[in-house]
């Protein structure tokens, strides 16, 4: 789509969402910001910032100041399946600068275990009555898989033993957008794993409504943070690629934008931890860096305000935001071709390319065989806007 | 007549946790149960993957304790397998480790246990000038506690309550007769959970310097650790020492005063002052200083022993037995009621689900509830057992054990907090004192947590491996385990490895524990024991049992072991070599 075409399209919603009654009564986010000593030049810096993460052409950014001035009106209800809370906690660290942590405090968060202080029939009243009172408008984010079928039961909530299943599609019929917050919610994560002794689900296959997914184990704070103004931005889903992630956070590999990519394509490899290689910060992939495999924001946007990652931090990438990565990317040390033993899972898709690629031991026949191998797999059931 | 509550969920913690309890005509308790609601089985899932892998995929046990399963898991297998990591490694890891431990316990006063102690509507009746001088009492430097912060927190808090709107805060608790803190004093608390919120972002950072992110960092191998670049870098070891300081300031000056501050407030509140729970206690080393030393030491203190030492008597604290470590099912939903050592641990479900009665709702009159079979099985946790007794884990074992044992640094952290409070050493053994403990031993580490900084930087000017290299034989069978302190209590992990691949693993955590349901005896776990005696105010406002569930800062992802939904036995599992889908 045209950038202009686009422009008038987001400006448009935009001004339509002014016209909905406000959720609260109280001030806009930019009277609030004032308020706590952010200066509204600061405010657009950082409304240039996200622009530029979602990947849009900075004449965008009063479009996106405008939509976080918005994001008052959408309560929001985030619930808790088969999980380890990690994805709560990465929104938690939501910084860079504070303003995002105000966005949290400005979207209503109707319901959320780990940080409601309602328990037990308050908590489940709370749920009941934010579902009704704002039914069809509510952003709903789910984290965990769901044990589904027989399994069903092996997750209950409330006085009442409601499954995590039955919890989880009542809330999604009634939300206005649903996004999978993490890889369990949106692939079934650790918990569906071989033999996936739970039955675990991922939440697209227990409702029949769209769900954006937002993998990542966890998902960085910038990507859960970014979708939910993405969504406020498009009014509709946005732009998804085959496994329904959003493109703007996972249309890249972490290896074309990676800092060690120059070693990479110089054949300079880490051989074993700790090595000489290691401590020049050489490239990880012999030691089992997934980053050729996998899709995501990592090299660029990183974690805990651009702290680290991974690759920095010298261990290679997982594959934590692919689906199935548990049981695909293993080894998680060790090149996809190289495995040790043969397992139970076979020897992954990649073999054929690894093992011409460790065998050949030259960069440039690593990378073409592993991005030809990738792009092969990216290119079925690819979904274009 | 007796009555029946069902709290449920438990919110703020990690997992999905229920507690029911009957009370008598009196409202006290007679009887608890503690209730795990969810399972996921992980250690299924480890079975016939590379060792190697292991530590990544039990780090997903918890995103809370984030680092604590990970490292367990990546030194269990360096166990089984007899590697020594480089010294720079094991400092590192400690490192970490102090960024782990001051971000979960501030975390959890402030956000997760803070609003059973703070009555945060209260703060708008409190005068800002007077919650400003108020501060000082506790400290001689207040954080966050100036007129001008108090007033802006004030706005704040009346802005969502006049708008009747109160997104998380709703529908809590609020007025309830035992929140003991005054207008002034709620004020200052909800400041610092504000302060709280923004610092616990740059204690993750910490983390992340060595450890990639937090949650789930990815930086510890088996044999070491991968982060050999940040650790030569003088400007990532500044930004972790900056980011330390910054925290340990808010331990001392905000943490530290607050639990004085409660302490004095709630001295006579019958509801916290009792509630020991269990009181066997256990901890275990954890926090390598140095080439030798660890910051807290192990130890097994049986009741008698804890009574003996409150009360000024001869007592003695115990080596770990480790082979009298044993997890039983009389009243789990598994088939095989039997104790079994972890390294023989097994699982087969047996789900025998809710019944259908009348409890007491948020009303306060009866409804009809889904609720636990008192007779039979109730919950996913197993119970663990050391020499057929329960334990208790968490900080309050640990500072306890290591009070007794002399452990100066713990001492004199101790002593100083009974004399400003000027309560007795008895206190320490009740619901208050849990709370107490945790903030102890977040101040221990704010206070000694940089000698491990030190020691790294100077064994860095004369060594810099940071991995040891090793083999994994196919041919050998390995066995190994991790046994250590963790946020929440002793934490252990147990591996077997045979033909290069995991055979069986076993995690018996803290919250495993502590959230222990009754064994075959009937003997109870130490949530369950704690509730016993309690008497409530209000049916419909149980907010006596949270708060007292709450000091265990319970994680229950973490306590649920592991099965197979289809009745087979966990060892029915095996590694087919051709490849195929079993």
């Amino acid at each position: 789509m045209e950038h202009a075409k686009l422009y008038e399209r987001l400006a448009e919603r935009l001004s339509n969402l002014e016209k909905f009654p406000r959720i609260k009564e109280e001030k806009s986010i930019a009277a609030l910001m004032e308020e706590h000593g952010i200066s509204r030049r600061d405010f657009m810096k950082w409304a240039a910032g996200v622009t530029a993460m979602l990947s849009l052409p900075s004449t965008f950014t009063p479009l996106m100041a405008q939509a976080a001035e918005l994001t008052d009106r959408l309560p929001v209800i985030w619930l808790h399946m088969a999980e380890c809370t990690g994805c709560s906690e990465s929104l938690l660290r939501t910084d860079a600068p504070t303003i995002d942590s105000l966005i949290f405090d400005h979207i209503s968060l109707e319901y959320h275990e780990t940080l409601m202080v309602a328990c037990g029939w308050q908590a489940e009243h709370n749920l009941e009555s934010a579902i009704e009172k704002y039914k069809g408008k509510y952003i709903l984010m789910v984290e965990g898989g769901i044990p589904a079928g027989s399994s069903e039961f092996f997750l209950t909530v409330g006085p009442h033993g409601q499954t995590g299943q039955k919890s989880a599609q009542k809330a999604a019929d009634s939300a206005a957008a649903i996004f999978a917050i993490g890889s369990c919610s949106s692939f079934g994560g650790i918990q569906a794993a071989h033999p996936n002794p739970t039955n675990a689900q991922p939440l697209s296959k227990v409702t029949n409504k769209p769900v954006i997914n937002v993998p990542g184990c966890p998902p960085s704070e910038k990507n859960i943070v970014g979708n939910v103004l993405h969504y406020i931005l498009f009014g509709t889903l946005p732009a998804l690629d085959a496994y329904n992630r959003p493109k703007w956070a996972y249309g890249l590999r972490i290896h074309d934008l990676c800092e060690r990519r120059g070693h990479f394509d110089a054949g300079e490899f880490v051989q074993e931890f700790g090595d000489a290689g290691a401590k020049k910060g050489f490239c990880l992939y012999k030691v089992g860096c997934k980053g050729p495999y996998t899709f995501n924001n990592c090299s660029r946007e990183r974690f805990n305000q651009h702290t680290s990652w991974p690759v920095q931090a010298g261990h290679g990438c997982i594959g934590c935001s692919e689906p199935g990565f548990w049981d695909n990317m293993g080894p998680f040390e060790e090149p996809l071709g190289d495995r040790l033993y043969h397992t139970v899972y076979g020897e992954g898709a990649d073999k054929t390319a690894d093992k011409v690629g460790v065998a050949l031991l030259t960069a440039t026949a690593v990378g073409i065989a592993a991005h030809a191998a990738i792009a092969a797999v990216k290119g079925s059931g690819k979904t274009e806007e | 007549m007796s009555k029946r509550i069902v709290v449920d969920p438990i919110t703020r913690i990690e997992g999905h946790l229920r507690v029911e309890v009957i009370v008598d005509d009196n409202n006290v308790v007679t009887e608890a149960y503690s209730s795990s609601t969810l399972w996921r089985g992980i250690e299924t899932i480890l079975k016939g993957r590379d060792p190697r892998d292991a530590g990544f995929m039990v780090q997903r046990i918890c995103g809370v304790c984030t680092y604590s399963h990970y490292k367990a898991g990546i030194m269990a297998v360096e166990d089984a397998l007899g590697i020594e990591p480089p010294l720079n490694a094991k400092l590192t890891r400690t490192l970490m480790n102090n960024a782990l431990f001051l971000h979960d316990h501030v975390v959890h006063f402030y956000h997760l246990h803070g609003l059973d102690w703070v009555d945060v509507v209260s703060a708008l009746k409190a005068d800002p000038h007077k919650a400003a001088a108020e501060s000082f009492k506790y400290t001689d430097a207040p954080i966050a506690c100036g007129a001008d912060d108090l007033v802006a927190t004030q706005k704040r808090v009346a802005e969502f309550v006049k708008k009747g709107h109160l997104g998380p805060f709703a529908n809590a608790y609020w007025g309830h007769p035992t929140y003991k803190l005054t207008p002034e004093q709620n004020l200052i608390a909800v400041s610092h959970y504000l302060k709280a919120l923004e610092l616990q972002r740059t204690v993750a950072q910490m983390m992340a310097i060595f450890g990639a992110k937090q949650p789930h960092p990815q930086s510890l191998t088996v044999g070491g650790v991968t982060c050999v670049m940040d650790l030569q870098t003088p400007s990532r070891l500044g930004e972790y020492l900056t980011k330390f300081k910054e925290i340990a300031d808010f331990v001392n000056r905000a943490y530290y005063p607050d639990v004085v501050m409660a302490g004095l407030a709630y001295a006579k509140e019958p509801s916290v002052t009792g509630g020991l729970g269990v009181p066997n206690l256990f901890t275990q080393k954890e926090f390598q200083i140095n080439a030798k030393e660890f910051l807290f030491e192990s130890g097994v203190m049986m009741g008698e022993d804890v009574v003996n030492l409150i009360t000024g008597k001869p007592f003695k604290v115990q080596p770990l037995d480790e082979s009298k470590i044993t997890e039983e099912a009389t009243r789990a939903w598994y088939k095989d009621n039997a104790a079994y050592h972890p390294y023989e641990g097994r699982q087969e479900p047996n789900y025998t689900g809710f019944k259908d009665a009348q409890t007491i709702n948020d009303k306060g009159v009866l409804a009809p509830t889904k609720v636990i079979d008192e007779n039979g099985k109730y919950t996913w946790i197993k119970a663990p057992r050391y020499d057929g007794k329960p334990l208790q884990v968490g900080p309050l074992a640990n500072i306890v054990v290591n009070y007794a044992l002399g452990n100066k640094r713990v001492k004199v952290v101790v002593d100083k907090f009974l004399k400003d409070t000027g309560l007795p050493i008895t206190a320490v053994a009740s619901t208050l004192g849990r709370t107490a403990c945790r903030m102890i031993e977040a101040k221990v580490i704010a206070d000694n947590g940089l000698e491990a900084f030190n020691a790294l930087i100077q064994n860095l000017k004369v060594d810099d491996a940071t991995c040891t290299s090793y083999k994994i034989d196919k041919n050998k069978e390995y066995k190994g385990r991790y046994i250590g302190h963790v946020p929440r209590g002793v934490l252990s992990h147990w591996v077997k490895i045979k033909n290069g691949v995991i055979e069986n693993y076993q995690a018996v955590v803290p919250s495993t524990w502590n959230a222990s349901p009754k064994d075959a005896k009937g003997v109870r776990g130490s949530y369950e024991e704690s509730l016993i005696g309690l008497k409530i105010t209000d049916l419909s406002q149980p907010l006596e049992i949270v708060r007292i569930i709450h000091s265990y800062d319970p994680c229950l992802a973490c306590a649920v072991h592991v099965m197979d939904t289809k009745g087979n036995e966990m060892s029915s599992y095996k590694v087919n070599v051709n490849g195929a889908s079993c």
